[in-house]
């Protein structure tokens, strides 16, 4: 009854246009809005920001990266996780090589970097398909970990083959380095999610967009309605690998701090960020956030049930955790192939129409 | 003969032998992905699973018992008997059996008809799941698989080698082994899948699914079949990987190397499973031993795919892969 757009009536193109049209969507989405803004960085703490909210906001920004790509382009790719080691690394480079620029702007480089990679690496896709690509992008997978861990000017010649990075700040307030308040890395991980999740959602109902999903639905076809496939899929490989890179280069600078890059990066990586977006809803902004919810807050539930409750051994813990997920992203993709996205859109589907379904 | 032409012969001859084994988890994708159209990404995890099931069950070890002590307070770990390889083998081929009707009965028969890459994606899944499943029950620790192959040097050859070079060459014993059960593996295959009834019928269900309903092939029988065959290709494999380097988590990632010998041989061709396993094994041996040293090693873990990669763009269809027929 509360839920409707019944006279919520439209009188402009702007409001036709609008990212939530009706009314209570856009109030819910201010109030998280705020509350995330206003209320959340006076009651963090070091735990909630290490083990959710800031893990939760970079993989929300890798998700949607590879959600770009694999959900509205339909390439899938299995190489998340070696771009976003480019983008730790080309952060790396750019804070130690130019330490008076603002880290913003090394991050948002970072990811220009990751952009370019990730257009090359893309350039196979205008050849190969389905998974003769997704196996393809296991080459930028094993390439680039290798590069990281072989090569030591990308290290800057350290001893242990780490990166870490060094402290910077943002207006005054440190984000990167040991000394660094759990608010200050919350904000910062939160001003570039919101940021970016805008410009995808944007991007993705534009006509950029629609020849993405023109290009996934059939690439043949969208060919003969007059959609350049080079064109369409290279901007969709820089768009997404600039995502990636951004949050790869979060990951390491305002997450982790530092960086072993097999360990982090590895092929593992790739599977979660892609585990995220069929758990979350391929095709979906919002989709993006809730895989990322459910796969960083899963693990930590199961570890408190497991481990504090009924005292079992952590190797024991992060076993049953593979078998859930495992099993999770199959009946995910038997019952609901569109993911939690599309659970949330027949819910508000069936709540328009409640209490009068008929 | 100059000494670096020696050295090189041998790395060569190594990475047959290597080319053997990839090509052995190859031909189990290509089953599957012939008879079901299913690019089986799980393959690599059943290998671990049957080799650490091999293992668990000759050592007479307890399943779940970590998860049952955990959960009673118990100790127990062993039944205290060791059961012969060759009954354990059969035992282990019983439970692959069980798992390729589990697999068709609760994941792929819902999944009929939905596109290549949700099923490819279904697969990932049963892979996580599948590896969870394998160390709730036998435990993650290395385990040493020993079912009575030869291993280390062979000295007939390092002695002929000798003789005739000056310069004795190292070959495994086992990687041996490893080729002739391959070579034996694939001929079995080939026949089967030639002269047998159940062959005939996987052939055609791989031509065509509804053309093969048509006539009264049972899709559930012959996926349940293939599942099997390549549970049993993938118990060769894990016995194999699992004798050369014990059996352990990393055994799984023997998947990645299969994929691109199937990108460079062609997902549909055995023949080309065998040929892509054999380039990729001394292109990559070779490549290492020529110019990953002067770059810092360790070339191995992605030369394949960019090789594959390179491949790729040139002849997309693989090898010996179906030519690409597009149709809007």
């Amino acid at each position: 009854m509360i839920y409707r757009e019944a006279g919520d009536f439209k009188t402009t193109y702007a409001a036709d246009a609008q990212t939530f049209p009706i009314k209570l969507d856009r109030w819910g989405y201010f109030v998280i809005l705020a509350v995330a803004v206003l209320v959340v960085p006076f009651f963090i703490t070091d735990y909630m920001a290490n083990a959710i909210l800031v893990p939760f906001l970079i993989y929300a920004i890798a998700a949607i990266g590879l959600n770009i790509l694999t959900g509205y382009c339909g390439q899938v790719s299995l190489g998340t996780g070696g771009f976003m080691a480019v983008g730790a690394y080309a952060c790396y480079k750019l804070m130690t090589s130019f330490p008076d620029v603002s880290i913003v702007i090394h991050i948002l480089l970072a990811g220009l970097v990751t952009a370019a990679v990730g257009v090359l690496f893309g350039l196979p896709s205008l050849r190969i398909k389905g998974f003769y690509l997704a196996v393809a992008t296991l080459a930028a997978q094993f390439f680039l970990v290798w590069l990281f861990n072989k090569v030591p000017w990308f290290y800057n010649y350290s001893a242990s083959g780490q990166i870490s990075a060094p402290e910077r700040t943002v207006l005054g307030v440190a984000v990167t380095g040991p000394s660094t308040d759990a608010w200050a890395t919350y904000m910062i991980c939160l001003v570039f999610t919101i940021v970016l999740a805008l410009m995808a959602r944007n991007l993705t109902r534009g006509s950029v967009g629609r020849r993405w999903m023109a290009i996934r639905d059939m690439d043949i076809a969208a060919e003969i309605i007059g959609v350049n496939p080079l064109k369409a899929k290279l901007t969709a490989f820089a768009v997404s690998s600039f995502y990636i890179g951004v949050a790869g280069a979060l990951f390491f600078s305002v997450y982790l701090g530092a960086v072993e890059v097999g360990e982090v990066f590895g092929i593992q990586k790739s599977f979660l960020v892609l585990f995220m977006i069929i758990i979350g809803g391929l095709g979906s902004i919002f989709g993006a956030f809730a895989g990322a919810a459910f796969l960083v807050v899963l693990p930590v539930v199961l570890k408190v049930i497991g481990s504090d409750w009924l005292g079992w051994p952590t190797d024991l813990v992060a076993h049953f955790n593979l078998v859930i997920v495992g099993a999770l992203i199959m009946a995910f993709l038997i019952f609901e192939p569109h993911g939690l996205a599309q659970l949330w859109r027949l819910l508000k589907e069936k709540l328009r129409l409640w209490p009068f379904p008929h | 003969m100059p000494d670096q032409l020696l050295f090189a012969m041998e790395v060569t001859l190594n990475g047959l032998m290597a080319g053997v084994l990839y090509s052995l988890v190859a031909l189990g994708f290509v089953l599957i992905f012939k008879a079901s159209g299913i690019f089986n990404y799980a393959q690599g995890v059943m290998a671990l699973f049957a080799a650490l099931t091999l293992v668990g069950i000759m050592e007479g070890q307890v399943p779940f018992a970590h998860l049952i002590n955990s959960v009673f307070g118990t100790d127990i770990h062993h039944f205290g008997w060791h059961v012969p390889a060759l009954a354990a083998i059969v035992l282990t081929m019983v439970l692959m059996i069980a798992f390729a009707w589990a697999v068709n009965r609760f994941v792929l028969r819902h999944l009929v008809n939905q596109e290549p890459i949700i099923l490819f994606m279904a697969t990932i899944g049963l892979a996580y799941f599948l590896e969870g499943v394998g160390d709730l029950m036998w435990g993650s620790d290395i385990k040493t698989l020993n079912v009575g192959l030869p291993q280390g040097l062979n000295e007939t050859i390092d002695r002929v080698t000798y003789e005739a070079f000056g310069y004795g060459f190292f070959i495994d014993n086992l990687d041996i082994v490893a080729t002739v059960i391959a070579v034996v593996l694939v001929a079995g295959l080939v026949l089967f899948s030639q002269y047998t009834k159940q062959g005939r019928a996987l052939r055609a269900v791989a031509d065509d699914h509804q053309a093969a309903l048509s006539v009264g092939i049972s899709l559930n029988y012959i996926w349940v079949l293939t599942w099997s065959i390549a549970g049993f290709v993938a118990l060769v494999a894990g016995i194999m990987w699992g004798a050369k380097s014990g059996v352990q988590f990393s055994l799984s990632l023997i998947a990645l190397k299969a994929l691109p010998v199937l990108m460079l041989g062609g997902f549909t061709s055995i023949p080309g499973a065998i040929v892509g396993g054999l380039i990729i094994g001394v292109g990559e041996k070779l490549f290492e031993f020529l110019i990953g040293v002067h770059i810092g090693g360790a070339t191995e873990n992605w030369f394949a795919y960019v090789l594959a990669l390179l491949f790729l763009v040139f002849r997309p269809q693989g090898l010996f892969g179906e030519k690409i027929i597009e149709r809007v």
